[in-house]
């Protein structure tokens, strides 16, 4: 498989603390990648740094063979690179559909603002998402779920080749969680590589094709889901030994 | 279309009333009106569209003074000229001072431009050429026909900064500028994961925000036939540029300009009805009302209020 996303040796402290350190992944393009680890073991800090909303202390991220370590956070959403958070930031002074046109005019149509639909744009995205009906909403009154989805959908709008979905189901419903999961499966079968930070391991489990756990900053183990389970490194890290 | 209609409207009522009205201290007092209209809409621009709160009004505003009175007093240029050369350099602050503190959010930033109006004090009360902390008396140059007298001029020049300033605000406003700087009050991190080069954004803000209010201190010493620094860079314009926004609406640019002539009229009505100490108060009273009343503003309530009837 082809390589899209390859981080190097990556180190991050703040202060004193080693929130990562040496961590070193290949994602390839097309793949569905979870990352999980307990609270507090650097998963958010870790795609910060992808992201770029956060510098690594040192090592390296390749982004379609390009480096991209330097780079200020727009410029990466500009390249492929685009990202959930973990807690909804939507502009909430901007209805659901405006939110998505701030990507779509900043990254998708910046040389072509005049000719651009961005509007149907936004709609089809929102659609595809389930959220067509209320895109006239203002975005803070939105519910849990639909917090969420706006939150892939302004990712989407960024017209990704990477997306980071971080922790887009925390506090989600049983049959939400499915809905979400239904979303992110469509998204990779239309050729997007996907990251997953997720605590719900079910989810994780059947989503992925390659697990990577991270304990205190540093992988302890990767592979299939099956492996992951089975790991009894994993496992300590979990439940304790 | 109705906008600028609406322009053209405002700039020929100006006019008309430089023809027809004979008592000058109605353009001295609405020249200030104009004024306040200029700077807050000026401020809002970084302040509300980006919710960058700056109180460094007095820096731009007293940097633009005194470009025009140093260039007056070197070169006799003509005000168009100043209030350019004044533009230019105001300008030139934001650019600058919004490279070095625009990393900087909320209060930091907040405090950072206090010291700015400080910084450009200092350095204009021991520059002797321009008057230093005396202050530099100036001679008007006759009045450029059809105007009969030079206050009425400065009136329907500052009625044209002031509609220049609003339009220049409206587009801001309604493009993807303004969508990127309202996207960057919401969130920050958001913002910039969305593809919005905030920086770059906030600087340009500033700049254009600077600039603006360097044009509104431009015809001030000409305005005052006099210049000096502690009025110049009084903290009273930032606290002025501030409060309009607030009280009229700091998402919409017609915000600005209701809360410039509600909070400017009635501050030129008391000091001369009571005082100019009471005129000071003022500002706090409203200011604390429309926080507690209308956090929105005017504009607010009234959306708040139609939205309630629908």
């Amino acid at each position: 498989m082809e390589t899209l996303l390859s981080v190097r040796d990556v180190t991050k402290h703040f202060g004193g603390f080693t929130a990562l350190s040496g961590v070193s992944l290949e994602i390839g393009r097309g793949e569905r990648f979870g990352l999980i680890g307990p609270n507090g073991s650097g998963k958010t800090t870790l795609i910060n740094c992808i992201s770029g909303a956060l510098r690594n202390d040192s090592g390296s991220i390749a982004f379609a063979g390009e480096e991209v370590s330097t780079l200020p956070a727009y410029q990466r959403t500009r390249r492929g690179i685009a990202r959930s958070f973990q807690i909804p930031r939507p502009f909430t002074s901007m209805s659901v559909l405006e939110n998505l046109i701030v990507p779509l005019e900043y990254v998708q149509h910046r040389g072509s603002l005049h000719t651009a639909d961005t509007r149907s744009e936004a709609l089809e995205i929102l659609r595809m998402m389930g959220l067509a009906d209320k895109a006239e909403t203002p975005s803070n009154q939105l519910t849990q779920i639909e917090l969420r989805k706006l939150e892939l959908a302004r990712a989407m709008a960024a017209r990704p080749r990477l997306l980071i979905s971080d922790e887009s189901m925390a506090g989600l419903s049983g049959n939400e969680v499915e809905e979400v999961l239904a979303i992110l499966r469509t998204l990779n079968e239309s050729g997007i590589t996907i990251i997953m930070i997720e605590h719900i391991m079910q989810a994780v489990m059947r989503f992925s094709q390659r697990v990577v756990c991270l304990v205190a900053g540093q992988i302890i183990c990767q592979g299939t889901p099956e492996q992951i389970v089975q790991n009894p490194e994993v496992q300590r890290a979990y439940l304790g030994a | 279309m109705k906008f600028w209609i609406s322009c053209a409207v405002a700039m020929f009522a100006a006019v008309a009333l430089g023809a027809t009205l004979k008592n000058e201290y109605y353009f001295f007092a609405g020249y200030t009106v104009l004024m306040f209209i200029v700077l807050a809409t000026a401020w809002n621009i970084l302040g509300g569209y980006a919710g960058y709160v700056n109180f460094g009004t007095p820096a731009f505003f007293g940097l633009g003074a005194y470009t025009a009175a140093v260039l007056f007093k070197a070169y006799e240029l003509p005000l168009a000229l100043q209030i350019l050369a004044a533009a230019a350099m105001s300008g030139l602050l934001g650019l600058g001072a919004g490279l070095l503190t625009l990393r900087l959010r909320g209060i930091f930033f907040a405090i950072a431009t206090i010291a700015l109006v400080v910084i450009m004090e200092t350095l204009f009360i021991n520059w002797r050429y321009a008057g230093g902390a005396t202050g530099l008396q100036l001679l008007r140059p006759p009045v450029t026909p059809p105007f009969d007298s030079y206050i009425k001029m400065l009136f329907v020049v500052m009625a044209g900064m002031a509609v220049a300033s609003v339009a220049i605000a409206r587009y801001i406003e309604t493009s993807w500028i303004g969508r990127g700087l309202r996207a960057i009050r919401d969130s920050e991190e958001a913002a910039e994961a969305s593809g919005v080069p905030t920086l770059k954004l906030k600087v340009f803000a500033c700049t254009i925000s600077g600039a603006l209010m360097g044009a509104a201190g431009a015809p001030m010493p000409m305005y005052l036939s006099f210049i000096e620094p502690a009025s110049t860079f009084n903290l009273n314009y930032a606290i002025g540029a501030l409060a309009s926004p607030m009280i009229g609406g700091t998402a919409h640019y017609l915000g600005p300009v209701i809360g410039a002539i509600l909070l400017s009229s009635l501050q030129q009505l008391v000091t001369v009805t009571i005082s100019n100490e009471v005129n000071v108060l003022v500002v706090g009273v409203m200011l604390v009302v429309f926080v507690v009343a209308a956090p929105d503003g005017i504009l607010g309530l009234l959306r708040k209020v139609r939205w309630k009837r629908s």
